[in-house]
């Protein structure tokens, strides 16, 4: 694919609102993991909450739209000089040439169980939610294009765990396409009962902070997270540090709901895809931000294709033993710390995993590296068996166009 | 002004009075009156025992659909690219679910959570299908439609492959129909292809640019139509039912044309 600039992104999770306090919890291997005290549940686990979500305000204009998922969204635009950044664009191409693409798995399910706690005796609402503002997927991409002043092309990607890898694919089809010339593309999830309780019925939840790719690992640790990137053609000669979306891979496992393949058939596809369209070969990445959710199976899985793939010979590290695991953003949150990997040469380390799990022999980084990198490659893998890998380049190092 | 193409190989359909493509056409060509029915789905045999049993509306609803369209057109499965859209999410698991967490046990089913993604039915496609190419799952609100046609073309085009696109939406049960009211489960199938061939139906094309209303010319079908964002499509597939070109507008936060030329 032809590359394009991230001209400009931003992340907020439970280690920060965004870029800066996000980069200083990486470099100091410190993990945003508490245990949990959201809303009513009553589970012994540990969650990655995001600080300030339930007293934000949305904009008044924007008052159909209130829910925690679209405060965290809205929160994360005003980070980083992301909202203006795509307003100039906007200014540049026109509001209609400028697509929204984000991912979520849950968008604003919270006010609706909470709706659910209070039905009248016939089973109808006392207090509805909000169906079109909060309740449906799409709530996440309207209320993101109406705060930007975006009409093009909008929609949700729903891939459960992939969706925020999954958007970077669609956005490029239809920048290569011609039909846009910028998108916003990211991914936002907020912490709700539904998956809490739903991981925790599949027994894939951890009772201590996630250590991703530990032989002692023992589950997730569910986090929340609202990234976002502003995805456009590259304008002129970029400064070396510019970041480049260079290529994405997408994938299905063909196999099992709930279970990854167990030897990672779909992981190594879509990494491998992911370097064709990057027009890369596998020794030229330098970095790879792992899935890696500290499930037993997940690791495995992923584990045994990236042995496959790339040896011993890529550092790799999955960064959920910080930000815990947040579903539909994790894939938009990763590629914002992929990208902030490429710009400050650090490798992220492992917060919470201390002895790499024997069946796997990787170059696993518990410890954040000083090391300048040029080529990064972030996985995302999701129920269903849908599998995205995308690959990030400085503007100083190879690759097409 | 950019033009996203493709010719149609396949179609299937599925809703409340027409049980696949070859009924709805009939409809459509006012050979047969519509009459509301309620949808029937099929039990989706390609799944194995276990999960045909699990599975809710969406899975049996868009199995039928991509199969259909993936027969029509003589595809291989499993090497076909999908794009799933639709509306909302499995409302019968959803609605379960919230009134699990409203109960003071929480009590929630394994399986109904895993089935409550919004890519179960792509997920459960994967497996019966043995599709291992990529697919993709799309929500868009009332633009369901037209951002899953949108997103098919983009692959389409940037891939040079095949792809099935299955746009459908299922009602929701309890308090949640009263917020959103929906049909009868309900949808489309398209098997778009960037080469013609002898199984080419039509060649359907995507603008941006204002474009008058679709219309089936059939009262009752417009109005089914407009109660399902996977059934904008009806005005195409009249169209294509009755072997005349037409042009008019999707439904999209932009405004967006589509064209149909029958292939003669």
């Amino acid at each position: 694919m032809q590359a394009l600039h991230l001209s400009c992104f931003t992340a907020v999770s439970c280690l920060g609102t965004g870029l800066e306090p996000t980069l200083a919890a990486l470099a100091a291997n410190r993990s945003g993991l508490a245990r949990c005290a959201f809303e009513t549940a009553e589970l012994a686990t540990h969650i990655g909450a995001v600080a300030g979500v339930d007293d934000y305000r949305l904009p008044a204009e924007l008052a159909a739209y209130d829910c925690r998922n679209n405060r965290l969204a809205v929160l994360a635009l005003e980070e980083d000089g992301f909202a203006e950044a795509v307003r100039a664009a906007a200014q540049r191409y026109g509001a209609a040439r400028v697509g929204v693409f984000l991912g979520t798995s849950t968008a604003g399910i919270l006010e609706t169980e909470q709706a659910y706690r209070r039905l009248d005796e016939a089973g109808a609402f006392v207090a509805p939610p909000v169906y079109e503002g909060s309740h449906t997927p799409y709530a996440l991409a309207d209320v993101v294009a109406r705060h930007l002043g975006l009409s093009g092309p909008a929609f949700v990607v729903s891939t459960a765990c992939s969706s925020g890898a999954k958007v970077f694919a669609s956005a490029a089809r239809l920048i290569g396409a011609g039909l846009i010339d910028a998108a916003v593309v990211g991914g936002v999830d907020s912490l709700c009962l539904t998956t809490l309780y739903g991981f925790n019925s599949l027994e894939l939840v951890s009772a201590e902070p996630c250590r991703p790719y530990d032989s002692e690992r023992k589950g997730i640790s569910i986090g929340e997270a609202a990234a976002f990137a502003l995805l456009e053609r590259p304008a002129g000669t970029l400064p070396p540090e510019a970041v480049l979306l260079a290529g994405v891979g997408e994938s299905s496992d063909a196999y099992h709901m709930s279970s990854p393949h167990p030897e990672g058939r779909g992981a190594y596809a879509a990494m491998r895809a992911a370097l064709e369209s990057a027009g890369l070969c596998a020794g030229d990445v330098d970095y790879l931000n792992l899935h890696g959710t500290a499930t037993p199976s997940n690791d495995a899985a992923e584990g045994q294709a990236v042995m496959r793939l790339f040896g011993r010979d890529v550092p790799a590290s999955s960064t959920k033993g910080a930000t815990g695991h947040t579903l539909g953003a994790a894939g938009a949150l990763e590629l914002v710390i992929a990208a902030l990997t490429l710009q400050h040469g650090l490798i992220p380390g492992s917060p919470g995993s201390h002895e790499l799990d024997p069946a796997l022999d990787l170059d696993y980084v518990f410890t954040p590296r000083r090391q300048a990198l040029g080529v990064v490659m972030s996985n995302s893998f999701g129920f269903g068996g849908s599998n995205a890998s995308v690959v990030l380049r400085r503007a100083d190092a190879k690759g097409h166009a | 002004m950019s033009k996203l193409t493709a010719y149609l190989d396949g179609v299937g359909a599925l809703g409340p009075g027409f049980d696949n493509w070859t009924q709805l056409a009939a409809r459509l060509r006012g050979e047969e009156p519509w009459r509301p029915a309620p949808t029937v789905l099929p039990a989706p045999q390609a799944l194995p025992p276990a999960e045909r049993r699990r599975v809710g509306k969406p899975v049996r609803l868009a199995l039928a659909l991509g199969f259909e369209a993936a027969a029509m057109a003589g595809s291989d499965t499993t090497k076909l690219a999908t794009v799933f859209t639709a509306s909302g999410g499995d409302g019968d698991n959803m609605h379960a679910l919230c009134t699990t967490l409203a109960e003071p046990e929480r009590l929630v089913s394994p399986t109904r959570f895993t089935n409550s993604v919004h890519n179960g039915p792509a997920g459960y496609w994967g497996i019966a299908a043995a599709a291992s190419a990529p697919c993709n799952v799309l929500s868009a609100f009332d633009s369901s439609f037209a951002m899953g046609l949108l997103e098919a073309l983009g692959q389409l085009q940037d891939e040079q492959r095949k792809v099935l696109l299955i746009a459908y939406d299922t009602p929701y049960p309890g308090p949640l129909a009263s917020l959103r009211p929906l049909p009868d489960s309900c949808g489309v199938a398209l098997l778009l292809s960037p080469q013609r061939s002898e199984r080419s139906l039509a060649r359907i094309a995507v603008t941006v640019d204002a474009a008058p209303c679709g219309s089936t010319g059939l009262a009752e079908l417009d109005a089914l139509g407009q109660s399902a964002p996977a059934l904008r499509a009806l005005p195409l597939l009249a169209a294509l039912a009755n072997g005349q070109a037409v042009r008019c507008a999707l439904e999209a936060p932009l405004p967006l044309a589509v064209e149909l030329q029958p292939c003669v």
